[in-house]
């Protein structure tokens, strides 16, 4: 992420900024033509967007996100078809290059088969964490070389969309403990997955009692409350929060409704439209993760999220060994370990020693 | 109980894979933009040139306003840098614009150091960033970037050639900073003149190896304006605040008896195409220039001045963490080793302190043990005296009585002349006390004879 875009600003008030002098411009100048610029720029570079998919098998990813991103991102998984579930936790990536209306965008999509799976999940976070941090500390160590490029790639993940089975009563305590880590590192969208089990009741009725949930664990799920800027923003991302987590239904199939071709499930009492909103909230998350978010997204991760860990790698740089992949699981070290204030900017420090279990 | 097998599929090197509907993140670049709108923009310019240039007036040219500042004098003693930051607004696209001003730069007798100010104020810039930075725990993209994006060197125009202060300051200047070179007050050249004097500039800069700043033609929307306007450099501008009605409309003219020059007509001079290059075309460029290029540049020579490197003799690479803790505990240690320094030459001063107060007190205690010994002797000796007087008074006072014995039988036998030949005896033998000094009875003696005398008689 060129870090001369200057990203927006987490604190209401400016830190280093001099005396300025308001001044009227008695003509037209063209400053405004630097927005084009701008535009002209980034569609030359190109946009890059690295998503993760957590959540147990059979709940629909791999086909959510071929839905999302309407192509063939993934082979989604038929059951039976002789796939066996994997014994451990393993994290497959996936890049393409998808281009629209001359805006490239370089997709990475996560998937991690084999969560919750076992019978024994004690632990099956850490895999996930240690791939987010392991995605941080590249970034850090391209940052911090002398020599550096003149575009680091970004391969840390922006966004983590958590797949809730649809029980219907509560979030199970796999779900709350996965949350409460994940969402000091990575920015998490919760979603019902397979609404389509949940009559429209059953779903509001989940809805509220996972926000009670998330609420009562202190989870700050995307978008964060203490990042809105201002009024407007915090109109928007209200009105988000309230339907969060979204109830969603993937297909990829296309069926003929009313003459009408749509993506849709096809079942013997009727067909589910994916993108209608009557039905699923699909065209929410599709909205919120493409259409509207995404940049906030990556700013996020940039500006917070990194910062947070880049702050924790310093800090600590001394008592522990560094290395790719690491992840504080092990009680803290005899050593004295700064546990850095939280910064006004983050909004919490990235502290896992303090719920290590 | 888990390992993690990130497997990378063959899409690793980007294969494109065709959409099936429409998707909305074409909305991209301007979610992009948007952020970048609420954020604000921030374009450094630093003119330099000499004094009476006009490079105030075309700053307010470019921008269509007045900003405030008197004219400089010539009488400064060296080069300084004035900096002023303003909040221009148009549309919805807010820009802090910092404008800094070279005062007083070529108006010295001696201009040898006449670059140098400048060269420290871009450095001290690049240098705040770096700090900022390098710090833990920093707030980037709150940090108003005060790097310089574009320099206009302003030439003089004499038709001729570069000066050698102008060659030697760019020289100097082509580095760390986009150079844009353009010939001030231009409509002092004839347009023949002008041609032949941007010809030789050119010349001259290229012949020095002076790397003026060149609008990109690597982008197709722009290439082709830009390649035609490279040809243009550098640019021959009027700066004018002053306007006119011409026709319908008002336009910023400098009028002359001989003739009215418009600063916004291609013919008269290249003003317009400086503002086309400079903002609405290439500002982002040359702010991205300014971070890619020179900031990375600065950055890494002041890193690799401070002893880090990216890869040891052994090509492994290098943390920067790992230099700096053993930079860091380099450190410590010199602290460490100075404190043991100071404290044993602490110790000795008070050694030494200590020794000087104990002799001290020895010399006070021989002089109050002599003093004392004076004081007894001279007690001794009073008393003695006091003795001696005593054995004398007492002496008198037994003479005296056996005087008077003597007397009473004296005026009994009559012989007067054996008491008065005592008496004299008596009498020598009292003046005589009385002038050893003894002052017991002084007012005794005197009487005494009188009265025997008359006793006598």
């Amino acid at each position: 992420m060129d870090p001369l875009r200057q990203s927006p600003s987490r604190s209401s008030s400016r830190a280093s900024s001099p005396r300025t002098l308001p001044c009227e411009m008695l003509g037209y100048v063209g400053i405004e033509a630097v927005l084009d610029q701008l535009k002209i720029k980034a569609m030359k570079m190109g946009f890059e967007f690295n998503i993760m998919v957590v959540g147990q098998s059979g709940l629909g990813k791999s086909t959510m996100v071929n839905t999302l991103f309407k192509s063939k991102m993934w082979k989604s998984t038929m059951p039976g078809l002789g796939v066996p579930t994997p014994q451990t936790l393993q994290l497959q990536s996936v890049t393409h290059v998808i281009e629209e209306s001359g805006v490239k965008l370089k997709l990475t999509v996560t998937d991690t088969p084999g969560f919750g799976d076992q019978i024994n999940n004690d632990k099956c976070w850490d895999p996930i964490l240690g791939y987010i941090n392991e995605q941080y500390e590249h970034y850090l160590q391209e940052e911090i070389l002398i020599t550096r490029q003149r575009h680091i790639p970004d391969t840390r993940v922006h966004c983590c969309v958590y797949f809730v089975p649809p029980t219907g009563h509560w979030l199970r305590p796999l779900d709350i403990e996965f949350l409460q880590r994940l969402c000091r590192t990575v920015n998490v969208v919760p979603v019902i997955a397979r609404a389509d089990s949940l009559t429209i009741e059953e779903r509001e009725a989940f809805r509220h009692r996972i926000q009670e949930n998330l609420k009562t664990h202190g989870i700050e799920v995307y978008p964060q409350k203490c990042f809105d800027e201002d009024i407007n923003d915090k109109i928007l991302n209200s009105k988000i929060r309230e339907r969060i987590p979204f109830a969603v239904v993937g297909a990829d199939r296309e069926h003929i409704v009313n003459g009408r071709c749509v993506l849709g499930r096809k079942t013997k009492w009727g067909i589910i439209e994916v993108e209608n909103m009557a039905h699923c909230e699909f065209p929410l998350l599709r909205d919120l993760l493409i259409r509207s978010h995404l940049q906030d997204l990556k700013d996020i991760t940039h500006n917070v999220h990194y910062e947070n860990y880049r702050i924790f790698r310093l800090n600590e740089s001394h008592v522990l060994p560094r290395g790719p992949g690491w992840v504080n699981l092990a009680p803290a070290p005899a050593g004295p370990q700064a546990n850095p204030v939280p910064p006004k900017v983050g909004g919490w420090a990235k502290d896992n020693s303090d719920e290590e279990c | 109980m888990a390992a993690t097998d990130i497997a990378r599929q063959a899409g690793e090197g980007c294969r494109t894979v065709p959409l099936a509907g429409h998707v909305g993140f074409d909305s991209l670049p301007d979610q992009l933009v948007n952020q970048s709108i609420s954020q604000g923009f921030c374009f450094n310019i630093l003119c330099v040139g000499e004094t009476g240039l006009g490079k105030s007036t075309l700053m307010d040219t470019l921008f269509n306003t007045k900003f405030e500042g008197e004219p400089a004098t010539h009488t400064q003693p060296g080069v300084q840098l004035q900096s002023n930051t303003y909040d221009l607004q148009e549309s919805n696209v807010g820009l802090k614009l910092t404008i800094v001003s070279t005062v007083g730069f070529g108006d010295q007798i001696n201009k040898e150091d006449s670059y140098r100010p400048i060269v420290e104020f871009i450095d001290a810039q690049f240098e705040a960033y770096l700090q900022e930075e390098l710090k833990i725990r920093r707030l980037l993209h709150n940090y108003h970037d005060s790097r310089i994006h574009a320099c206009l060197y302003f030439i003089a125009p004499t038709g001729h050639s570069l000066k050698s202060l102008d060659l030697v300051t760019m020289k100097k200047l082509d580095s760390k900073v986009n150079v844009i070179p353009v010939i001030a007050k231009s409509d002092a050249i004839s347009k023949s003149e002008l041609t032949k004097f941007k010809i030789k500039i050119t010349s001259e800069l290229v012949s020095n190896g002076v790397q003026i700043y060149q609008f990109p033609t690597d982008d197709e929307a722009v290439a082709e304006v830009n390649g035609t306007m490279n040809a243009h450099l550098p640019f021959a501008v009027i700066g004018s605040t002053e306007e006119l009605k011409i026709g319908n409309k008002m336009v910023k003219v400098r009028q002359y008896p001989w003739g009215t020059v418009q600063v916004e007509n291609e013919a008269h001079c290249d003003f317009v195409k400086l503002r086309e290059m400079l903002i609405r075309v290439n500002m982002e460029d040359l702010r991205e220039q300014t971070h890619s290029r020179h900031y990375e540049l600065y950055r890494r020579c002041k890193l690799e001045e401070m002893g880090f490197k990216d890869t040891d003799p052994d090509s492994k690479p290098f943390s920067l963490q790992e230099t700096y803790e053993a930079k860091r505990n380099e450190f410590l240690g010199e602290l460490q080793k100075k404190e043991e320094e100071m404290r044993q030459m602490f110790v000795q001063r008070v050694k030494e302190k200590e020794a000087e107060l104990k002799e001290a007190e020895k010399e006070l205690h021989e002089k109050f043990d002599r003093l004392k010994k004076l004081h007894q002797d001279e007690k001794k000796k009073l008393e003695d005296k006091k003795k001696s007087l005593d054995d004398e008074v007492n002496a008198f006072k037994q003479r005296k009585t056996a005087a008077e014995l003597l007397q009473s039988q004296g005026s009994q036998a009559g012989g007067s002349q054996t008491l008065k030949r005592d008496k004299e005896k008596k009498k020598t033998s009292e003046e005589k006390s009385i002038s050893d000094g003894t002052c017991t009875t002084p007012g005794k003696h005197p009487v005494v004879p009188c009265a025997l005398v008359v006793c006598a008689v």
